[in-house]
């Protein structure tokens, strides 16, 4: 599903240059779930930016789902993440001017087919049903990552990126969104890649990859 | 690109912050307003124009000449046949036995039923008939009132005393503005030649209006007549060529303002701009995390470029209304200039093309700051700290600066009417706004050097002017281009008056004229002015003549040909003179000036516009034509003359011992300091001789002054709009920046600021501001008319230190208020409600 070669990035420093990310190969299977944890700094969101076809690699390259992203461009990477690819952020990452439902929709309405049933089944299901015509600031931050994860599945991607997806919430609420994000996996068949520094979340991933200073330190299947 | 994505996006964007945004689209809102009003006003203007050509005429077609017709023109009036009135028209002394008093008058002599067309109201009513009754004169109410006389008093008008029946209320064709250039009177043309007026020297201007009978093509009547008739200098009015002439000249000013409300546009287009810039920053997350779910780069560019247009859409719409409410007062601004009753109808054309000008100029605009989403990398959802990426030439980005400078060049030829003036308006106002730029980017560079010295207040407001996202150099542009607008009309305005300034107790020059002195009156008028005690200057002759050969070839074969410049030249009469010295409003420019005997061609002195008309130079042939008598002369010199003095100023110059046996007349200057003197003087020399003329100087003054004023006004008027775009613009700089400044106003008051000290550091930022802005703009006015005055005027340029102080101190007052009023409520906030908003934030 997910392939990476001699993934490396590079970027100039004070007259020198910096590489975070070194020679990374690996690969995810379909219905993967892939936990890449390490300090920070290790090189983590860096590696994610590039799977997900964010960012280019000074060198390496990268197939997502049988599409090599090199050779796309900008605009063909992002059509194919809007089709493909879900995403959870560590800082929510709604848009503050629309509400809980409208910011389910996008994904949806950029693929040109809106389905406000599925939009709302979504919200219904990470709890939020009556709460679809909130705006962001008017939900708690759990709330809000429950309407990201709402939103990262309802174009039902094959992949689903997630970056320190608990990492702004409470351990309780954490919790919460761990187990959400895990019966959507399940319920979709969804590959699913996160950056964590949370060791409850780590566990759960079927595979873990540990970077320290942009190299795998370690790679273990649960 | 998914255009139903990009519709809803951008509406739904456009739901919060609607205040803000609203800002955005009140940038173009008061220079669609300028357009929208000018324009429709225009439209007014030609439709009044059509509708009321006929009338202003007063005629099917006029023959007009400065001598009584010649016979050729008399058979051809005799051939056209209809109903024919004349008018012959002349400036004479008007004199009131009963009060003792004169008045230089235009008088105009009426035979037959002029005007055929149209009807000159008097009061009291339906006078009009009955002035060929008699001995009768209609006359303006202010030469009633100057003569101190009342309706039924009789007045002389050279030998002969009419009776005054009536005043004039309305004239078809009257221009407000004329009565400031002295009254006027209507009379029995059967007793013109009783006046013993229409002498030697006289200046009089002979014309015959026709009424076709039915049928009759007046246009073919005037392309049938005027080549034969040109070389006799008579010329033909049509009411068409009237209506045309008339429609390109009010058609001009109409453009010239329409010029000034253009920047009031595109200085909103600044502020589009400005405010797209900060609101496109406020979204730069949104836009990566709508990239990472699978928006493109021109779906996000199009999301807020539909939000741009929308509200540029609403703001023009805005300003159209309010341009067609501006339009009902145009008449009343201009009215005095334009010789048409304006009859106002909302011109949704105007409206329209105002609109989609204001639209378009917001598009043109936003579009550089929203090129910068497309470079938003999807990364930036995950790290704050990723910079757009910049890579190799952006060929868009060149494309829009292509595209705005297209707009400019477009709109302003559009607006202007002609190609050459659109593009040297255009320059003109890129150029402007680039040394505005440079003076802002000055002050951003000064203000950290100079503001260690400072009380914090001043401090603090002067740092202000470069805290990161600033907008400094965006009100700066805007307010001062609106300064710079009214700095220049300002200056001009005092330039040219200051230049015809005769009235001042300090002004040396003469104020009283008297011409038409015949040579057997000059000595009687000297010892009038020597019994006043009035010092007067040398009196000068004047001697009317006509060119009738250059350089040995013909005035008849030059005239001829049609391709030649400054035929004008060649068709008009001369007032020349002689005199053994240059005067004072005089300088030599080539040849030298005559000394010693008389060679046996006669030596003259050309001013140096006439002899590049005539394209000659020193030791070049003239024979002139006075009265009849060839007279053979060498130019000996070529002369500047400085035309803006009230003094008798000449194109030809004769050395003595030439024309002296000539037909002349003699005119004579004086200073006569007080105005009840002029009077009296005035009077006498009516009184004695009827037709000398007596021209108290300070009421040309007067008028030009009026006419200089209402020209002004309305000019004024419309750079006013660019002023208030410039306070939009600031506003919304304020607005789009209260976040930040409440920020930082919670934290000083956090450390113990009081919120009078929060006002001063305000009040410090806009008034620095504010001077800035005034100051550039004084310095670009006197600039501007300095080149004004010297290229265009040709005048000396005078700085008013008074004017110019307060020009400035009202910009920089404006600004703080606007400033202060707007930036207000961040004081008002309490610290620990902003600073948790901050930290929920």
């Amino acid at each position: 599903m997910i392939r990476c070669e001699g993934l490396t990035r590079s970027y100039p420093s004070g007259g020198g240059t910096l590489t975070v990310l070194k020679n990374i190969t690996l690969s995810v299977e379909p219905g993967g779930f892939l936990a890449i944890v390490g300090p920070s700094g290790s090189g983590k969101t860096t590696l994610l930016g590039l799977l997900a076809g964010l960012d280019h690699p000074s060198s390496g390259t990268v197939t997502l789902d049988g599409v090599r992203l090199d050779t796309l461009t900008e605009d063909g990477r992002a059509r194919l993440r809007g089709e493909r690819v879900g995403f959870v952020f560590q800082s929510f990452q709604l848009v503050p001017t629309l509400t809980a439902l409208e910011n389910v929709l996008v994904p949806l309405e950029l693929l040109g087919r809106p389905d406000m049933a599925r939009a709302h089944q979504l919200l219904a299901d990470v709890g939020l049903a009556g709460r679809e015509h909130h705006y962001p600031a008017q939900l708690s931050g759990g709330e809000q990552q429950r309407v990201a994860l709402a939103r990262a599945f309802v174009n039902t991607p094959r992949i689903l990126f997630a970056d320190e997806p608990t990492g702004n919430l409470d351990a309780a609420t954490g919790a919460t969104i761990i187990a959400l994000m895990h019966q959507l996996n399940q319920a979709n068949g969804t590959t699913l890649v996160l950056v964590t520094h949370d060791q409850l979340l780590a566990d759960r991933a079927r595979r873990t990859v540990r970077l320290a200073d942009g190299e795998i330190v370690s790679d273990s299947a649960a | 690109m998914t255009l139903p994505f990009v519709l809803r996006m951008a509406g739904r964007e456009a739901r919060a912050g609607f205040r803000r945004l609203a800002l955005l689209a009140a940038g173009v809102t008061a220079g669609v307003a300028a357009l929208v009003a000018i324009n429709g006003f225009t439209e007014n203007l030609r439709d009044s124009i059509a509708q009321q050509a006929q009338a202003l005429l007063g005629a099917d077609l006029s023959f007009e000449s400065r001598s009584a017709l010649p016979d050729r023109a008399r058979a051809a009036l005799d051939s056209i046949g209809g109903t024919q009135a004349t008018v012959t028209t002349f400036s004479a002394m008007t004199y009131a036995g009963r009060s003792e008093t004169a008045r230089l008058t235009q008088m105009n002599a009426v035979t037959g039923g002029w005007p055929f067309y149209g009807r000159i109201e008097t009061e009291p009513a339906n006078a009009w008939p009955t002035l060929q009754g008699g001995r009768n004169v209609i006359v303006d109410p202010s030469l009633l009132s100057s003569l101190g006389i009342a309706i039924g008093d009789s007045i002389a008008v050279g030998d002969t005393h009419f009776q005054v029946i009536a005043t004039i209320a309305a004239v078809p064709g009257d221009v407000g503005i004329r009565s400031a250039f002295g009254p006027r009177a209507f009379m029995n043309g059967a007793f013109l030649d009783s006046t013993g007026l229409l002498g030697f020297g006289a200046r009089v201007e002979y014309a015959v209006f026709v009424k076709l009978p039915p049928g009759g093509n007046a246009q073919r009547i005037a392309e049938q007549w005027r080549p034969r008739l040109r070389e006799a200098r008579v010329r033909i009015h049509t009411v068409a060529d009237d209506q045309a002439r008339l429609d390109n000249a009010l058609t001009r000013l109409a453009n010239f303002l329409g010029l000034v409300a253009l920047v009031a546009l595109l200085l909103g287009g600044l502020g589009v701009a400005s405010a797209v810039h900060v609101h496109i920053r406020g979204k730069l997350e949104t836009v990566a995390m709508l990239r990472c779910v699978g928006a493109t780069s021109r779906q996000m560019v199009g999301v807020y470029l539909v939000q741009a247009a929308l509200l540029a859409l609403v703001g023009s719409l805005a300003g159209a209304l309010i341009g067609i409410l501006v339009q009902q007062a145009l008449p009343a601004l201009l009215g005095d200039l334009i010789p048409v009753d304006v009859v106002f109808h909302p011109s949704w054309r105007a409206a329209l093309v105002g609109t989609l000008m204001g639209l378009w100029v917001a598009v043109a605009f936003a579009l550089l700051p929203l090129l910068e989403v497309r470079r938003v990398p999807p990364l930036a959802a995950l790290r704050r700290d990723v910079s757009a990426e910049r890579t190799g030439r952006d060929w868009w980005r060149i494309a829009t600066f292509l595209a705005l400078g297209l707009t400019v060049l477009l709109l302003s030829v559009w607006q202007s009417g002609h190609l050459m003036t659109g593009a040297i308006f255009a320059g003109s106002v890129v150029a402007v706004l680039a040394l505005l730029w440079c003076a802002a980017a000055l002050v951003m560079w000064l203000a950290r050097r100079v503001s260690a010295g400072l009380p914090y207040a001043w401090r603090q407001g002067v740092l202000n002017l470069r805290r990161p996202s600033n907008q400094t150099t965006t009100v700066i542009l805007a307010i001062g281009f609106g300064a710079f607008l009214l700095a220049t009309v300002l200056l001009a305005q005092h330039t040219l008056l200051r230049t015809l300034d005769i009235s001042s107790p300090s002004s040396a020059n003469d104020n009283m004229v008297f011409f038409d002195i015949q040579p057997s009156q000059l000595a009687g008028v000297d010892s009038i002015l020597h019994d006043g005690g009035i010092a007067a200057s040398p009196p000068v002759a004047i001697v009317p003549m006509r060119v009738a050969s250059v350089r040995g070839v013909a005035v008849t074969t030059l005239q001829a040909d049609t391709a030649r410049d400054g035929r004008w030249a060649l068709r008009r009469e001369y007032r020349s003179t002689w005199r053994d010295t240059l005067v004072s409003s005089e300088k030599l420019l080539a040849g030298q000036w005559w000394t010693g005997p008389r060679p046996d061609t006669a030596r003259i002195s050309v001013e140096r516009d006439l002899s590049e008309e005539l394209g000659i130079s020193v030791g070049d042939v003239i024979v002139w034509n006075v009265q009849g008598t060839m007279i053979p002369t060498r130019v000996a010199s070529i002369r500047e003359v400085d035309w803006a003095r009230f003094e008798p100023n000449f194109f030809v110059v004769f050395e003595p011992g030439v024309l002296e046996d000539a037909p002349h007349t003699w005119v004579t200057l004086a200073r006569v300091p007080r105005p009840e003197s002029r009077g009296l003087l005035a009077r006498r020399i009516a009184a004695q001789y009827p037709n000398v003329t007596s021209l108290d100087l300070t009421f040309v003054q007067d008028a030009i002054s009026r006419l200089l004023g209402k020209v002004t006004l309305a000019i004024r008027f419309m750079a006013l709009f660019s002023l208030l775009t410039g306070m939009v613009v600031l506003v919304g700089a304020i607005a789009t920046s209260r976040f930040q400044r409440v920020r930082e106003g919670a934290l000083l008051r956090t450390l113990g600021a009081s919120r009078r000290q929060l006002i001063a550091v305000a009040l410090a930022e806009y008034a620095a501001l504010g001077l800035v802005a005034g100051l550039s703009a004084l310095i670009l006015g006197c600039a501007a008319t300095w080149a004004l005055a010297r290229w265009v005027f040709q005048v000396p340029f005078m700085l008013p230190g008074g004017a110019a102080t307060l020009l400035v101190a009202c910009t920089a007052l404006v600004t703080m208020l606007v400033g202060l009023w707007t930036a207000l409520d961040v004081s008002r906030q309490t610290p620990l409600g902003v600073l948790r908003g901050v930290m929920e934030g």
